[in-house]
């Protein structure tokens, strides 16, 4: 039992399946039980959002370890306990989670008009897997939400999404399945070595160089594929494009952040010198994302295929961070995946209010929507900006930090990856200067109305969250400050240690 | 004599033959009330089992023993299930004759034998009685000709497997002057008995019990028999003699010639790898859900065969683990097709099920999570028994075996899904006629125990962990 007296996190992870099962109970005509069940989302998320608060308020700031960590016994014979918590490190993306999934169901609202019990109880579902594949401090427990989220996001796209969302379903699920079996190998590998799958019990074990190597490809095929990195990037494109306007802020938002998480809780705590000596290669391969992503991007014609490929370069610059292994280059990192999920997120409802009016996401069946939509040009504006970067907007912090971080590193690292933050200031202004300037060509457009209240209310936190996270970054990088530090301090020691090892062997 | 272990194999015997009397003697259809008598006979013999003794009696040819409990009550629940999935087909399909049930008993029978053998000669009579019942089973739609032809087929090719079984039997007594479990172990525990000969006469007794599990290169009966067997037929050779068959083959692999490990490993991890890939590719390009299953079956003993080949009592606790998820799942998933029916025909196509999550949301559902398990995907109970079967293989140090077989789970995946896209993403299909009532009950326990065994897998575990300690010491 936790200090607070409850278990917290269990509530949170698994109160969206209270959601659903009210949900499921709902009986009567289509509309009503549409109606209701939209409603019985949007309540059930909100008041996991509020719970979530408690977190914000209650986190000890100054504490590095896990907190608000529940354990509770589950296969014995395996010596598997089903156990939660949070550091500086997840609980950042819980309370990401809880305050996507309500703006999410309002994004919906009038999206989705077909099965919209089946929708919000997919919803609801892929809840409970992102938060609890955040608090899990067991490795097969994390495993089991980290896998689950592939069935609600499976069927999200597959049912809602759009004329090529078999092809795009069927690559999304198989891609990152085949990724994580390696990884559930790898568990394994670990779970004989070590007799135990507990988080904090593998950061302390220390495995033979050879093994991490395995170790470390094996994890590798399953967080690059989720982050993702080139080459394994293609899915991400296919599956944006085709999913609902919903599915496409959670992926973009949340789900490639469980990849880099991936990263930051297993691959480079448990597995610091392979994590060391492949650095170079997760570099390479990021400059890559960062640079030719950003080129691919410049050249699209689907306005969520251009903000899928940012994702790309933006994720490029957060796995820079991870691997440049310093204070600065991880708050980096976290920080930019914190502002590319919100930003990212909200990027995706930008393009996600146009193509509920006009049902295209053509670039060029858009132009001049500056003088029928002026607030929508300005929330776009807000949120193009922050990435690109601008100071005072979210993107900032994140991307300065990983490029102090990679100085440290290699100044040719640092020069390649602030490359990327210049193509993106391109291909993040050009698509708004086609879509929002220009004059009123199209016929359609001219009729097409400014963002409704229901909008501006989805808009309005992720607006202040931008602002804030800009203006007073401290109130965030405050929370992962000192897990961040004893991250390094604990990866240096590690390092150290083998370079002492090698030392005495010769 | 310590005849008293046998009780429960005794009476459902003797209640086998009680059925059969009173199904003759009554003159009207009495297909439903002995149906249900059967699974009456099996609730008495489960509780049999439950308060029985172990020991090994009738002159080392049977043995009770936690490990054989474990799998006896398995093969009961699978057996129950069975019937009841065959009830309302049967009643459609004019199939609905008394003896119907009896033969199920009577295999089961033959199946706990199979697990309780302690000899080579216990062994064969336990493997002739359930095969001897199915083949009649197989056939049992007589004015089929599918039915008919798949009847006839696994006969021929299960005598030629007996056949194997039984020239193994003989060479392996040659060798070692014994057919009892336990003396063949000893003679074997001195390195210098063992001969080439008997290295072949195990080898015939694999290919045997290969063919009985239907693993590679002993498949090829698997996809015409399950494809021409009426479906309730299907349901129950999918589940019950599977994992009596594979049971026995752990046990046999692992007592007597458990020191042999070394000679046999390389050709279970074969057939297992090979099982599992075949499993994978081939059933992707079939339109027909039963032979879709019958490949999916062939990889999942592909996946079961991974435990055996660790050859360690963490790879029989996988096995046990996986078979319990094996069974709620195929019963479920089968009782699922089983009550695919149109305009009171029985369809088998896969693209009958298209948008079935429109016309039936519930069956859409459930069928969704036991192909989920199938495919192995978390938290459903596929996952669970997968995840210890490839602990023991990780644990030998069997690392192609696991990687392979974790590429097959992924290719295999795909075929899983491609049944949800039908159900889920394609049009609407015509809907199916009524659920009948007893398709719903085991589709609906299945669904559920799949969905929750992941919470509450401790107890089945520790049944596990002892019953393999029982071979194990």
């Amino acid at each position: 039992m936790t200090a607070l007296g409850f278990p917290l996190l269990s509530l949170l992870t698994f109160l969206p399946l209270v959601g659903v099962a009210i949900i499921l109970t709902l009986r009567g005509e289509e509309a009503a039980v549409a109606s209701n069940a939209r409603w019985t989302a949007l309540w059930t998320s909100l008041v996991i959002f509020v719970l979530s608060l408690v977190l914000w308020q209650k986190f000890d700031r100054g504490n590095p370890g896990f907190q608000f960590v529940e354990s509770v016994a589950w296969i014995p014979q395996m010596g598997l306990t089903y156990k939660m918590g949070v550091d500086g490190i997840s609980v950042l993306f819980v309370l990401l989670s809880t305050l996507l999934t309500p703006l999410c169901i309002l994004a919906s609202w009038e999206a989705i008009t077909t099965r919209v019990r089946d929708y919000m109880i997919a919803f609801l579902v892929l809840e409970t897997m992102m938060i609890g594949s955040f608090c899990a401090l067991d490795f097969l427990v994390f495993y089991m939400f980290f896998e689950g989220v592939l069935i609600p996001m499976y069927l999200i796209i597959g049912i809602w999404g759009g004329p090529r969302r078999v092809y795009s379903a069927f690559k999304f699920f198989l891609y990152t399945l085949a990724g994580s079996l390696l990884m559930l190998l790898a568990l394994l590998a670990m779970w004989n070595y070590a007799g135990s799958t507990d988080v904090s019990v593998l950061m302390h074990t220390t495995f033979p160089p050879a093994m991490q190597t395995w170790l470390f490809l094996a994890f590798f095929a399953s967080f690059a594929v989720k982050v993702p990195m080139w080459p394994v990037h293609t899915w991400l494109p296919d599956a944006h494009v085709e999913a609902p306007t919903a599915g496409s802020v959670i992926l973009a938002g949340v789900l490639l952040k469980m990849g880099a998480y991936g990263f930051l809780r297993f691959s480079v705590p448990m597995l610091p010198q392979a994590a060391a000596e492949f650095a170079p290669l997760v570099f390479a391969l990021s400059v890559i994302a960062v640079i030719y992503t950003s080129l691919v991007a410049l050249a699209q014609k689907d306005m969520k295929k251009l903000i899928a490929y940012s994702s790309v370069a933006h994720m490029g610059i957060v796995t820079i961070g991870i691997f440049t292994f310093n204070a600065q280059g991880l708050s980096g990192a976290l920080f930019q995946m914190l502002s590319h999920g919100v930003v990212a997120g909200a990027l995706f409802l930008c393009v996600g209010v146009v193509y509920d009016r006009i049902h295209t996401r053509e670039i060029v069946r858009y132009g001049g929507l500056a003088k029928r939509m002026p607030s929508y040009a300005l929330v776009f504006m807000l949120f193009t900006m922050a990435s690109i970067g601008l100071p005072g907007t979210a993107g900032f912090a994140g991307e300065i930090l990983v490029l102090i971080g990679s100085f440290k590193v290699n100044i040719w690292l640092a020069f390649l990856g602030g490359t990327g933050m210049i193509l993106g200031a391109c291909y993040a202004l050009y698509l708004y200067r086609r879509i929002i300037f220009g004059s009123l060509t199209h016929a359609d457009l001219k009729m097409i109305l400014d963002l409704s209240p229901r909008e501006i209310l989805i808009f309005a936190p992720l607006v202040v969250l931008t602002l804030w996270m800009g203006v007073y970054p401290s109130s965030f990088t405050d929370f992962f400050d000192a897990t961040v530090g004893a991250m390094v301090d604990h990866h240096q020691a590690a390092l150290a240690a083998t370079t002492k090892l090698a030392g005495v062997l010769r | 004599m310590n005849w008293t272990i046998a009780i429960p194999e005794i009476v459902l015997a003797l209640l086998g033959m009680a059925i059969l009397i009173f199904g003759v003697l009554r003159k009207q259809d009495s297909f439903h009330l002995c149906s249900m008598l059967t699974i009456g006979a099996f609730v008495v013999t489960a509780a049999l089992l439950l308060g029985g003794d172990s020991g090994l009696g009738y002159h080392g040819q049977f043995q009770a023993d936690p490990y054989a409990l474990f799998v006896k009550l398995l093969v009961l629940a699978a057996s129950a299930l069975g019937i009841i999935i065959s009830l309302d087909f049967n009643e459609h399909e004019n199939l609905k004759r008394f003896e119907f049930p009896v033969l199920i008993l009577y295999a089961t029978i033959g199946m706990m034998v199979m697990a309780s053998s302690s000899n080579l000669m216990s062994l064969y009579m336990g493997v002739e009685l359930n095969s001897l019942a199915i083949y009649v089973l197989a056939a049992f739609a007589r004015d089929d000709l599918r039915s008919s032809e798949a009847g006839l087929k696994y006969f021929v090719l299960g005598a030629l497997a007996s056949g194997l079984l039984l020239y193994g039997i003989s060479l392996v007594y040659g060798f070692t002057g014994s057919t009892g479990f336990a003396q063949i172990a000893s003679v074997l525990a001195d390195p210098s008995k063992v001969s080439q000969g008997l290295v072949v006469g195990v080898v015939f007794m694999v290919c045997g019990l290969a063919f009985k599990v239907s693993a590679v290169p002993f498949h090829m009966w698997t996809p015409d028999v399950y494809e021409g067997a009426p479906t309730p037929v299907t349901a129950f050779m999918a589940s019950a003699p599977k994992i009596a068959a594979m049971a026995l083959f752990a046990r046999v692999m692992t007592s007597p010639f458990g020191h042999l490990l070394a000679q046999w490993q390389s050709v279970l991890v074969l057939i297992s790898i090979f099982s599992m890939i075949l499993g994978a590719f081939a059933a992707m390009g079939q339109g027909n859900i039963k032979r879709l299953m019958a490949y999916s079956s062939i990889g999942h003993m592909g996946y079961l065969l991974v435990g055996l080949a660790a050859g360690t009592q963490i790879g029989l606790r996988g096995i046990l683990v996986y078979m319990v998820s094996y069974v709620f799942t195929n019963a479920g998933m089968f009782a699922c097709i089983t009550g695919m029916r149109r305009g009171g025909r029985a369809v088998e196509r896969i693209a009958d099920l298209g948008g079935l999550s429109k016309t039936d949301p519930g069956m859409a559902a459930a069928l969704t999570i036991f192909l989920f398990s199938m495919a192995g995907i978390p938290p459903f109970a596929g996952f669970i028994g997968k995840y210890f079967v490839f602990v023991a293989a990780v644990n030998s140090g069997l690392w192609t075996l696991a990687i392979l077989g974790m590429a097959a789970s992924a290719v295999s995946a795909f075929y899983y899904i491609r049944i949800i896209k039908v159900m889920y993403f394609d049009a609407a299909a015509p809907a199916f006629d009524a659920r009948p009532a007893s398709i719903s009950i085991v589709a609906g326990l299945g669904a559920v125990f799949t969905t929750v065994f992941f919470i509450f897998p401790a107890g089945v575990i520790s049944a596990a962990e002892a019953a393999s300690k029982a071979i194990f010491g």
